[in-house]
């Protein structure tokens, strides 16, 4: 490359991410309050497409109940706002369905602090559990996909139906304001977004961190090998349920913020279209690279909302046609695709440096 | 005594099409290991098949052969959604052998492109089929107990189902081939059996048997673009639970799956039924990791 020959290709990364952030930072200069708000959802979905590549590009576990986790920290800040924008009275839908005393387990949503903590820990520790009772079994591959989508089912079945505590199909919705300020003003969603830019960096770095580490390298012995890694002398099913659980308190975190910026949440949000379209989102941007992760979730949600508002129909065509085009075409999703253009450009073939089959496994541990 | 009969009853009815459609899903997973989650969409292939069928019915022939539509419909189904899932295997699946999970996001976008296509022709909202007069009415055991005959039906086409899909998997020399494929993939080649055919041919079954459920569930209810979405992962859960690669196990996880559904759901509500079912289905997995009939293998990573 031309560009190595000045400087060495760690600072042109260091540089390009800088201007990413910077830019990421400034945007509330130059963007509309619309584009803002947009920016800002695909900045939360870039947060839970980090956690999946994490399960899924490094780990080699598909789940496909992300939505679940990410649905449950939204509920977690939701029923925060709502009891902060009900006051002292009972949250509306409660009062319809006849219930006169706030249930216990709500009480303590009332903290800003509990909400927020909660929203990350009861996904990872509900990921934890089912990660302890699967993983350990070695069940695993598709097997462990299927259940994941069991699990939206029954979660969202368990939310739907449990209308006076979880506001039922409708879900939670009407909330004002957040520790005092209006979540209405233009303050207040400036803030908003610049927490959900914080909160992906530091998402960011810590799968970076992760990745980096010994963890991480064991985690892709995992994914290359489950066996041989058991042979070496690891357990497989404490590092999966590790990455499982972080994964899942990612979707948490992404989860509420996502809350913040929509001002709704509903089951629909946790179902298993949403949940295996958070899947795409990697898959699109490149599994197995945490940058392909973000690009990936940046451009689809973009594009979703462009095309699914001007041409409903043909978006869930395009959509559908988009799952079989990466995976039968583009397994390495766009960061792939650059790293094959480059490699054509520079002619380095015989150069074994970047090895795009070690980037997608051929076979994801069944069959 | 009659709330007990009639609720095994209705679990047994809700086994007996999760039973059909796990049969071409044990076609499809267990044998091929492709993840169709289109298979949902072959169901809905089905469904229309026997609406447009009924529609034909209507219009062309005289009143009295009406209610001779529904074994044709059946046929149709059959063959419509047989053709179209041979359609997809050459086109898309065969490039995602050995690759389940690929196969399970690709197939899921084919199902949303169908889903939609169903839309534009169809139209959103659902459709009714009505059904033969022939199958009205019910059975009574004793009073107060009267099972449909709908149901009876259906369960009686399950049944007819199982039994050819034994003959011809066990029994036959097509079906022998098929079982020779899947056990041993370059042994088979070898002596000469045209693996590719016999490809192609197990998908299309798996989703001919899709497009009969279909058509079965419009005994049921109404129709819509997006009926096959709603059994799609039970049928998943009984094939994981039944075991991979036995018609038996497929059978077993059916009945339980339907049954215990059932009763959970008139012990508690709905959703809470649903969260058991599930629960249990982990638990048993704590017991038995591959299911109730899983196939002895001494391969590590089979």
């Amino acid at each position: 490359m031309l560009t190595s020959a000045i400087l060495p290709r760690r600072v042109w990364l260091l540089i390009g991410y800088a201007v990413a952030a910077a830019a990421l930072f400034s945007a509330p200069l130059y963007l509309s309050d619309f584009r803002l708000n947009l920016l800002a959802k695909c900045l939360a979905f870039a947060i839970v497409a980090l956690g999946l590549d994490l399960l899924w590009g490094y780990t080699g576990i598909l789940s496909l109940g992300h939505g679940v986790f990410f649905g449950l920290g939204a509920y977690a800040m939701a029923m925060h706002l709502k009891l902060v924008s009900s006051g002292s009275r009972l949250p509306d839908f409660m009062d319809w369905m006849g219930l006169t005393k706030l249930p216990w387990f709500w009480e303590p949503f009332k903290s800003f602090a509990f909400a927020a903590l909660m929203g990350i820990i009861i996904p990872a520790v509900l990921a934890l559990v089912l990660g302890f009772f699967t993983f350990r079994n070695r069940i695993r591959g598709v097997y462990f996909t299927i259940l994941t989508q069991a699990l939206v089912i029954i979660t969202v079945t368990l939310f739907v139906g449990q209308q006076a505590y979880t506001g039922g199909t409708n879900g939670l919705t009407g909330y004002t304001k957040m520790f005092g300020y209006s979540l209405k003003s233009d303050t207040a969603k400036t803030m908003v977004y610049l927490v959900t830019v914080v909160a992906l960096l530091l998402s960011f770095l810590l799968c970076r961190y992760l990745v980096k580490s010994r963890f991480g390298k064991v985690l892709r012995a995992i994914r290359d090998g489950e066996n041989r890694t058991r042979f070496l002398g690891y357990d497989p099913s404490s590092y999966q349920m590790a990455a499982f659980a972080v994964s899942a308190g990612l979707a948490g975190l992404a989860g509420m913020l996502f809350v913040l910026h929509v001002g709704i949440v509903s089951p629909t949000m946790m179902a298993i279209v949403p949940s295996i379209e958070m899947v795409l989102l990697v898959a699109i941007g490149g599994r197995g690279t945490l940058i392909g992760a973000v690009i990936g979730a940046v451009i689809m949600t973009q594009a979703k909302s462009e095309l699914s508002a001007s041409y409903p129909d043909f978006w869930l065509f395009f959509l559908g046609a988009l799952f079989i085009v990466v995976t039968v075409f583009l397994p390495g999703g766009i960061v792939g695709l650059i790293r094959q253009l480059r490699q054509k450009l520079t002619r380095r073939r015989n150069e074994n440096d970047i090895n795009l089959n070690s980037i997608v496994p051929e076979s994801n541990g069944v069959v | 005594m009659e709330i007990w009969v009639s609720q095994v009853f209705n679990g047994l009815s809700v086994s007996s099409i999760l039973l059909l459609i796990a049969l071409g899903l044990a076609i499809t997973f267990g044998l091929m290991r492709v993840i169709n989650m289109a298979h949902g969409e072959f169901i809905m292939i089905g469904a229309y098949g026997a609406y447009m069928t009924q529609e034909i019915f209507r219009s062309t022939l005289p009143k009295s052969l009406f209610d001779a539509y529904f074994p044709v419909a059946i046929l149709v189904s059959f063959v419509i959604a047989f053709a179209i899932g041979y359609l997809l295997e050459v086109t898309l699946i065969r490039f995602l052998y050995g690759r389940p999970l690929d196969s399970l996001l690709a197939t899921w976008g084919v199902g949303l492109m169908l889903q939609q296509l169903a839309r534009s022709i169809f139209g959103a909202p659902n459709v009714a089929v009505s059904s033969p007069s022939w199958l009205d009415g019910g059975m009574t055991i004793f009073s107060g107990v009267v099972l449909p005959y709908k149901r009876l039906f259906i369960i009686g086409l399950v049944a007819l189902c199982l039994v050819a899909m034994y003959l011809y998997i066990y029994r036959s020399n097509a079906g022998r081939r098929m079982r020779a494929v899947m056990q041993n993939r370059d042994m088979a080649a070898c002596l000469g059996i045209s693996t590719r055919r016999v490809d192609s041919f197990t998908f299309a079954i798996g989703s001919g048997i899709a497009g009969i459920a279909g058509c079965a569930l419009t005994l049921i209810g109404p129709i819509g673009p997006s009926i096959g979405t709603y059994y799609i992962v039970d049928a998943f859960m009984v094939v994981v639970l039944g075991g991979v690669g036995k018609l038996v196990g497929t059978v077993a996880g059916a009945l339980g799956i339907g049954v215990f559904n059932t009763l959970f759901e008139w012990w508690t509500d709905a959703s809470l039924g649903k969260v058991l079912v599930f629960l249990c289905i982990v638990a048993f997995l704590q017991w038995k990791p591959m299911g109730m009939f899983a196939v002895r293998t001494r391969s590590l990573d089979n």
